[in-house]
C-alpha cells in the first residue's frame, strides 16, 4: 500500500532532496573559488609580471626572461638563495635531531610528562617576530648572553654570532631550531606514542637492546612521520621572513639576505616589482622541488596499500 | 621435571591486586591453557612469566632457575602475541631472523634456521613478504615461526587465534595441536575460549578474580568442576543450576527435590554414594544440558540412572546437529541438548529423563562441589 503511493507519487526528485544532493557542492564552492583565484590566477599573474618590464606599478609589456638574467646576476640574490639552502638543511635536520631526541627521551615515561611537553612546544606559540626580537637581544653583545657571562667574571669571553657576518646566519639557524624543535618532538611522541606496545615487548623477547629496537623496529615504523615533518618544516624554511627581519634585517650588511626578504625589497621599497616577481617565482620552483615529488610519493604509497588490501 | 613453577604469586597495580596467589606447576612438555573471563589476571600472569610485567611477590621458576628479576631476553621464552606483533617494516625472513641477530647468530646458521621453520609452518613462499602483504592466518603462521625459530624452553601463546575468523580458528587451533606434538615443548597458552583449553590443553587452569579456580585435566574441569564458578564458565550451552531440598523419594532413597512449573513438587532421586557427603538441607543440583533427553523406558533400561521430571517446553533452538530446548522449571529455566529425532516441540509438556550419575552437587553457601 505504501509502494503504491510512493509510486505514484514520484515524478523525479524533489526540490528538498536536489537541495540535500546539491548542498555539499555549494557549501565548497565560495572556499574552492577563493583558494582557485588566489593560487592559481595569482600565481600565473606573477608569473606574467615576472616576464614583464614592470617597475613601480605593473605594466604588461613583454620582455622575455630579462628579469630573470638580471636577477641571477645580482650578488645580493645568490647569496639569498644560497642562504636558503644552508639555512633549510641545518635547520630541518637541526631541528629533526633534536625533536627526536627529545621525543625519545619523553617516551621513557618521565615523570612530569606533561609539563615537558608543554615546555618544548611553547616557542611555537610564540611568533617568529618574537621570537627574533628576544633572541636578538640574546645574541646583542652589549646587553645580551656575552654582556651576562663577562659579567660574572670571565671577561674575555665572545659571544657574537649574530653580529659577525660570516656566522650570523647559524645564529638564525639556532634560534629556527630553537622555535620549531618542539613542534618535531610533538609530531615524533604521536608518532611513538601510536607504535602498538606488542612490538616493543616482542623486540624485548627478542634480545634487543633498547637503541636497536628503535633502530630497527620502532623508528622505521613511524617513517612517513620524518617525511611530513621535513616537508612542514622545509615550506617553513623556504618562506622564512619575520624572523630574519626581526633578528638581523638580513645583516649585518647582506650577509642574512634571504629570498624572502629580497623579494619584499624589490616589490615594495624599490619598485622593480619585475624583477621582484622574478624572484618570487624562483621561491615557487624551490617549494616545487620539494612538494612536486612528495605529493607524488603520497599518491604512489596510498596506491601501493590499496593493492595490498 | 617440571619446567614452569609458580608459587604463591602476587600482582598489585597501586592498591589494586590483580592477581592473589597463584600456584601452577607445568610439567616438561606439558600444554597449559589459562583460561577464564576478561580481567581474570590471566593476561598478566602470562606477562610476567614472560618477564614483561614485575613480581610484586611469590616466584616464578622456568626449569629449574629463579627468574623474578631476569630480562625477558635472558628467560629463554618465545612469545605469540594476540596481534602478531609482526615488525611491519620487515620481510618474513627479517621478522624470524631478528631475534637470532639480535643474540649475534652467525648468518648461515640463521639461514639455516629459518629454512627449518619455513618448512616446518608451509611459509616458504611468503618469505620475502611483508606482513601487510599476508592475510590474517599467514601472519599467524609467521608469528608463530618466530617464536618457534628460538628452540625455547617455553612458549607462551596469548590468545592467539582471536583475531581470525571462526573457520580459519578452527583450522589453526588444530594446527597448533599438531605442532605441539610434534615440538613437544612446554606451553602456556591464554586463551577466554573454553572450547580452545579444552581441545588443546593437557591442563586446564581456570581462572576468575585473580584466583586459580580449578588446575585440573580438560575432562576432569569439565566432569567435576571444583565451584559453581568453573561449572558455569566451561561448556556451551551452560549448565544448569537448581536450587533444591535435600528428602527422600517415594522409594525412601535420598533425594533432592524443588518446585515444578505446575506448582508441585519435583524429585529427583540422587545417584552414587554422594547423599552421605551432604550436610546441608539445601544444595545446588548442577546438570549439563547434554544430560537432559527425552524420558522412554528404553532410556531407563540403559540407564538405571535416569530421573524422570516433567517440563513445559518454552523454546525451541535447532541448530542442525543437535536441537536446543529450554524448559520451565519452577521459576528457573532449564537448557537441554537434544538429538533432533527426539527434539521437544514449543509448547508441549515433555517428559525428561535427567541422568543423575553426571549430576554436581554444590553447596549453596561456599559454591563449592560437595
Amino acid at each position: 500500500m505504501s509502494t503504491a503511493e510512493v509510486d505514484g507519487g514520484q515524478v523525479g526528485p524533489t526540490w528538498r532532496e536536489r537541495l540535500t544532493k546539491a548542498s555539499p557542492v555549494l557549501v565548497l564552492v565560495p572556499s574552492l573559488a577563493a583558494s582557485f583565484i588566489y593560487i592559481f590566477v595569482f600565481t600565473i599573474w606573477t608569473l606574467y609580471i615576472s616576464l614583464s618590464n614592470s617597475s613601480l606599478l605593473p605594466s604588461y609589456d613583454f620582455v622575455g626572461l630579462s628579469n630573470y638574467v638580471s636577477l641571477w646576476s645580482n650578488r645580493r640574490w645568490n647569496i639569498a638563495y644560497s642562504n636558503l639552502f644552508l639555512f633549510s638543511a641545518f635547520y630541518i635536520v637541526g631541528a629533526m635531531a633534536i625533536g627526536l631526541l627529545l621525543a625519545i627521551l619523553i617516551d621513557q615515561r618521565v615523570r612530569g610528562e606533561a609539563m615537558w611537553r608543554t615546555i618544548f612546544l611553547y616557542p611555537l606559540a610564540v611568533s617568529f617576530i618574537v621570537t627574533g626580537t628576544v633572541w636578538s637581544w640574546l645574541y646583542n653583545p652589549v646587553d645580551g648572553i656575552q654582556m651576562l657571562v663577562r659579567g660574572l667574571g670571565w671577561t674575555d669571553f665572545n659571544f657574537a654570532l649574530a653580529s659577525d657576518r660570516n656566522t650570523a646566519i647559524y645564529a638564525i639557524i639556532i634560534t629556527g631550531i630553537w622555535q620549531s624543535s618542539g613542534f618535531a618532538m610533538a609530531l615524533f611522541l604521536a608518532g611513538l606514542r601510536s607504535v602498538d606496545p606488542d612490538l616493543v615487548k616482542a623486540a624485548q623477547i627478542d634480545g634487543a637492546s633498547t637503541f636497536r629496537t628503535y633502530r630497527k623496529v620502532i623508528l622505521p615504523v613511524i617513517a612517513p612521520i620524518f617525511l611530513a615533518v621535513a616537508v612542514i618544516q622545509i615550506q617553513f624554511a623556504i618562506k622564512t621572513f619575520d624572523l630574519v627581519a626581526a633578528l638581523t634585517r638580513g645583516g649585518p650588511g647582506i650577509s642574512t639576505t634571504f629570498p624572502a626578504i629580497y623579494v619584499y625589497d624589490l616589490m615594495f621599497q624599490r619598485g622593480q616589482i619585475g624583477e621582484g616577481a622574478a624572484a618570487a617565482m624562483m621561491m615557487l620552483a624551490a617549494l616545487a622541488v620539494v612538494l612536486v615529488p612528495y605529493s607524488f610519493y603520497v599518491v604512489w604509497r596510498r596506491r601501493k596499500e590499496n593493492r595490498h588490501d | 621435571m617440571s619446567s614452569l613453577t609458580i608459587r604463591n604469586l602476587r600482582k598489585s597495580f597501586g592498591s589494586v591486586e590483580v592477581l592473589k596467589g597463584i600456584d601452577i606447576e607445568a610439567k616438561a612438555g606439558e600444554f597449559i591453557a589459562l583460561v577464564g573471563p576478561s580481567g581474570c589476571g590471566k593476561s598478566t600472569l602470562l606477562a610476567m612469566i614472560a618477564g614483561l610485567e614485575s613480581v610484586s611477590e611469590g616466584e616464578i621458576r622456568i626449569g629449574d632457575r629463579l627468574v623474578n628479576s631476569v630480562a625477558p631476553k635472558d628467560r629463554d621464552i618465545a612469545m605469540v602475541f594476540q596481534s602478531y606483533a609482526l615488525y611491519p617494516t620487515m620481510t618474513v625472513r627479517e621478522n624470524i631472523t631478528f631475534g637470532m641477530e639480535s643474540r649475534g647468530v652467525p648468518r648461515p646458521q640463521r639461514d639455516e634456521a629459518v629454512k627449518r621453520v619455513a618448512a616446518l609452518l608451509q611459509i616458504e613462499p611468503l618469505l620475502g613478504r611483508k606482513p601487510g602483504q599476508l592475510s590474517g592466518g599467514q601472519r599467524q603462521r609467521v608469528a608463530m615461526g618466530r617464536a618457534l625459530v628460538r628452540d625455547p624452553k617455553l612458549f607462551l601463546f596469548d590468545e592467539p587465534l582471536s583475531n581470525l575468523d571462526a573457520k580459519l580458528r578452527v583450522d589453526m587451533r588444530s594446527e597448533i595441536k599438531k605442532l605441539h606434538h610434534r615440538v613437544g615443548k612446554t606451553t602456556i597458552y591464554v586463551t577466554h575460549d573454553q572450547v580452545e583449553a579444552m581441545t588443546l590443553a593437557s591442563r586446564i587452569a581456570v581462572m576468575h578474580q585473580g584466583q586459580v579456580q580449578q588446575f585440573d585435566e580438560p575432562q576432569a574441569v569439565y566432569d567435576r568442576p571444583a565451584n559453581m564458578f568453573v561449572a558455569g564458565f566451561m561448556g556451551s550451552p551452560a549448565m544448569n543450576f537448581i536450587q533444591t531440598e535435600v528428602g527422600t523419594d517415594t522409594d525412601g532413597r535420598p533425594a533432592v527435590s524443588f518446585k515444578a512449573a505446575g506448582g508441585g513438587t519435583a524429585t529427583l532421586a540422587l545417584h552414587n554414594g554422594i547423599a552421605g557427603q551432604i550436610s546441608t538441607r539445601n544444595v545446588i543440583l548442577g546438570i549439563r544440558p547434554e544430560h537432559i533427553f527425552r524420558y522412554s523406558p528404553e532410556l531407563k533400561a540403559a540407564k538405571p540412572s535416569i530421573a524422570k521430571v516433567e517440563a513445559p517446553v518454552e523454546m525451541v533452538e535447532p541448530t542442525g546437529a543437535e536441537t536446543i530446548g529450554f524448559m520451565r522449571f519452577g521459576d528457573l529455566e532449564v537448557v537441554g541438548r537434544f538429538d533432533p529425532d527426539e527434539a521437544p516441540r514449543m509448547g508441549e509438556t515433555i517428559t525428561l529423563g535427567v541422568d543423575m550419575s553426571h549430576a554436581c552437587l554444590f553447596d549453596p553457601i561456599t559454591k563449592n562441589l560437595i
